[in-house]
């Protein structure tokens, strides 16, 4: 007679909660020396939920298949010559922030969640970690396997992790990981499981997988979505999370509540580059910033904390702010790199007048007003062959690590400054956000490695830019930076695609 | 109400899971999107294993949608014959 089929609630029971054992030799203080000291009171581990009953027999069996999807597409798009088929070689640029900047968080997770998953004594969290460690391995895999072939073809690929570990804009997004990692294993959940990976990822993913497809790029949008996949997993245990340790004990609700603000305001300074990546470095566009912005967070978001409510839970502080914003940031973000191209791993373009008018169409109330002017100025100036660099290096905030250039939101010509002091020392902020981040763990955040100060102390390579960014960044000058117009990709790519003009063939002839 | 919903990756086999989805919640939208399908509904969505199976012709495994998943909103109960998704509020 066949065994009979066990259900999902038994099968999970065995083989996740039925795989722990209780101490008898050792203290289990011993055993989880961390579990304590962020002040979190669990009184029942027992009551952690996994929705999904996911156990480890049917997560490899599943993650297997999307793996053989997965590397099908990569075949074929390689096979196929895939990197001619996108939209514009311009569009590589937004790849190339992508595997800089994005790709070595997904690494930086995997080890995150080991770490985390090692310090709880229940058996379901230590599960969920362990299936998050490895589907966040598998995502940096997947992400450097697809591009090193657009690596075979173009420029800016070759140092990313070099790269990722120094250049002043990829310290953005690493220090909010190493800034996760060294909080305690709560707090971490919070920050990646719920504010990042719940309420803030899919303005990550979604739209910018959806570009990718929109502008040809077959293996970008195959492991977004592969990837995306596993996502549904972590949200949901992120929702999970918050929802255990609102339940434990009411004395979490207070800290809970300030890791939301915390890691809410953080993520929201970290995705101002993908605003950035969506309304400027895509060729073919397909959804503004702001309209993510809408439908990822105000919609999505704002139905999770009506839900939360009932626990206690407000809605993020300052995210009145972060609303404000959604008008204005990615061209704020676009400013500043255009400025800096020659000390960043990548291409950038002025955008064009159809270009101009897309963004016109799609801030109203702020493009014509205070961006399109300032950009039909720097476009002239290219024109005239007086191209403006900016020379010197910018102030960075002492929490986000992004140079102080975004406004006051009320007054967009006003740049935002706010600054405290501790042990004697003054400390600059871009924001009210930033600012009570550092004020409540002020020890923790005077060590931040700020890449414009250490270039200032001597740090990084040498005393003027181009050894910077040369010797330290490994950015080689002129070709894996400055304007697109001009590049070496820019040239292959008209050579491969039969798109030299008469002008260029005439002085070839001659 | 808050609105719940699920996206899927645009293929051959979403396309049977939105159509079963489609016919067991009434007033819901389903939104095609460059690569992907997205459906939304007012307060709660269900999948049922099968209104799934029927569509499909085979059996199907509710942790099949694993694989086709893009991303979600909404607090997640499964079962071996539903997924759905709801918010308490």
């Amino acid at each position: 007679m066949a065994a009979k089929k066990l259900s999902l609630k038994d099968k999970y029971r065995l083989l996740t909660r039925d795989l722990s054992w209780e101490p008898t030799y050792r203290d289990k203080k011993e055993i989880f020396p961390l579990e304590d000291f962020e002040g979190i009171k669990i009184t029942d581990w027992d009551k952690w939920e996994d929705p999904f009953r996911l156990t480890m027999d049917a997560y490899w069996k599943y993650q297997a298949e999307k793996e053989k999807k997965l590397y099908a597409i990569f075949d074929a798009f390689a096979q196929n010559n895939g990197h001619l088929n996108i939209s514009d070689a311009r569009y590589l640029n937004a790849i190339k922030v992508f595997l800089t900047g994005i790709s070595p968080l997904e690494y930086s997770a995997a080890q995150g969640f080991m770490q985390t998953g090692r310090q709880f004594s229940g058996q379901g969290a230590r599960i969920a970690c362990q299936m998050q460690a490895i589907d966040e391995l598998r995502h940096a895999q997947t992400q450097i396997h697809a591009m090193s072939h657009f690596n075979k073809y173009f420029d800016g690929f070759n140092e990313f992790m070099h790269q990722h570990q120094r250049v002043w804009y990829l310290s953005v997004p690493k220090s909010f990981f190493d800034d996760a990692r060294t909080a305690g294993p709560f707090e971490f959940m919070v920050a990646i499981s719920f504010s990042f990976e719940y309420v803030l990822t899919n303005l990550l993913f979604v739209p910018f997988m959806s570009g990718a497809a929109y502008n040809g790029d077959m293996a970008t949008v195959t492991f977004g979505f592969s990837a995306q996949s596993d996502e549904a997993r972590h949200m949901t245990l992120g929702i999970e999370v918050i929802k255990f340790l609102l339940e434990q004990h009411e004395d979490n609700v207070p800290i809970v509540q300030q890791w939301i603000d915390k890691w809410f305001w953080r993520g929201v300074r970290l995705l101002g580059i993908v605003g950035w990546m969506m309304d400027y470095l895509l060729p073919k566009k397909v959804m503004s910033w702001k309209e993510a912005w809408e439908v990822y967070y105000e919609e999505a978001g704002g139905a999770l904390f009506k839900d939360l409510a009932r626990y206690g839970i407000r809605p993020p502080k300052h995210v009145e702010v972060a609303e404000l914003e959604k008008e204005h940031i990615s061209h704020q973000v676009a400013f500043t790199l255009y400025q800096y191209t020659h000390a960043a791993a990548l291409h950038v373009t002025a955008p064009t007048e159809e270009e101009m008018d897309w963004l016109s169409e799609k801030y109203p109330n702020t493009f014509d007003k205070y961006y399109r002017p300032r950009w039909e100025y720097l476009r002239e100036q290219e024109a005239k062959g007086e191209r403006f660099y900016n020379g010197g290096l910018p102030l960075l905030c002492q929490t986000c690590q992004i140079p102080m250039v975004f406004t006051d939101m009320n007054n967009p010509t006003q740049i935002n400054y706010r600054d405290t002091h501790y042990n004697g020392e003054r400390f600059h902020f871009c924001s009210d956000g930033c600012k009570d981040v550092f004020e409540h763990e002020p020890e923790k955040y005077v060590h931040a490695w700020l890449p414009a100060h250490q270039i200032f102390m001597g740090n990084c390579g040498g005393a003027d830019l181009p050894s910077v960014v040369e010797n330290y960044y490994n950015i080689r000058m002129g070709i894996d930076n400055m304007d697109y117009h001009g590049s070496p990709d820019e040239a292959r790519w008209k050579e491969w695609k039969g798109l030299r003009s008469v002008e260029d063939k005439l002085k070839e002839a001659v | 109400m808050s609105k719940v919903y699920i996206a899927l990756q645009d293929n051959d086999e979403s396309r049977y899971i939105a159509e079963a989805i489609e016919e067991d919640n009434d007033g819901c939208s389903v939104i095609h999107q460059p690569a992907m399908i997205r459906i939304e509904r007012e307060g709660k969505l269900v999948i049922n294993r099968e209104s799934v199976e029927e569509k499909m012709g085979r059996d199907w495994d509710v942790q099949e949608l694993h694989i086709n998943l893009v991303t979600i909103g909404g607090n997640v109960d499964e079962s071996d014959d539903y997924f759905a998704l709801e918010w308490n509020q």
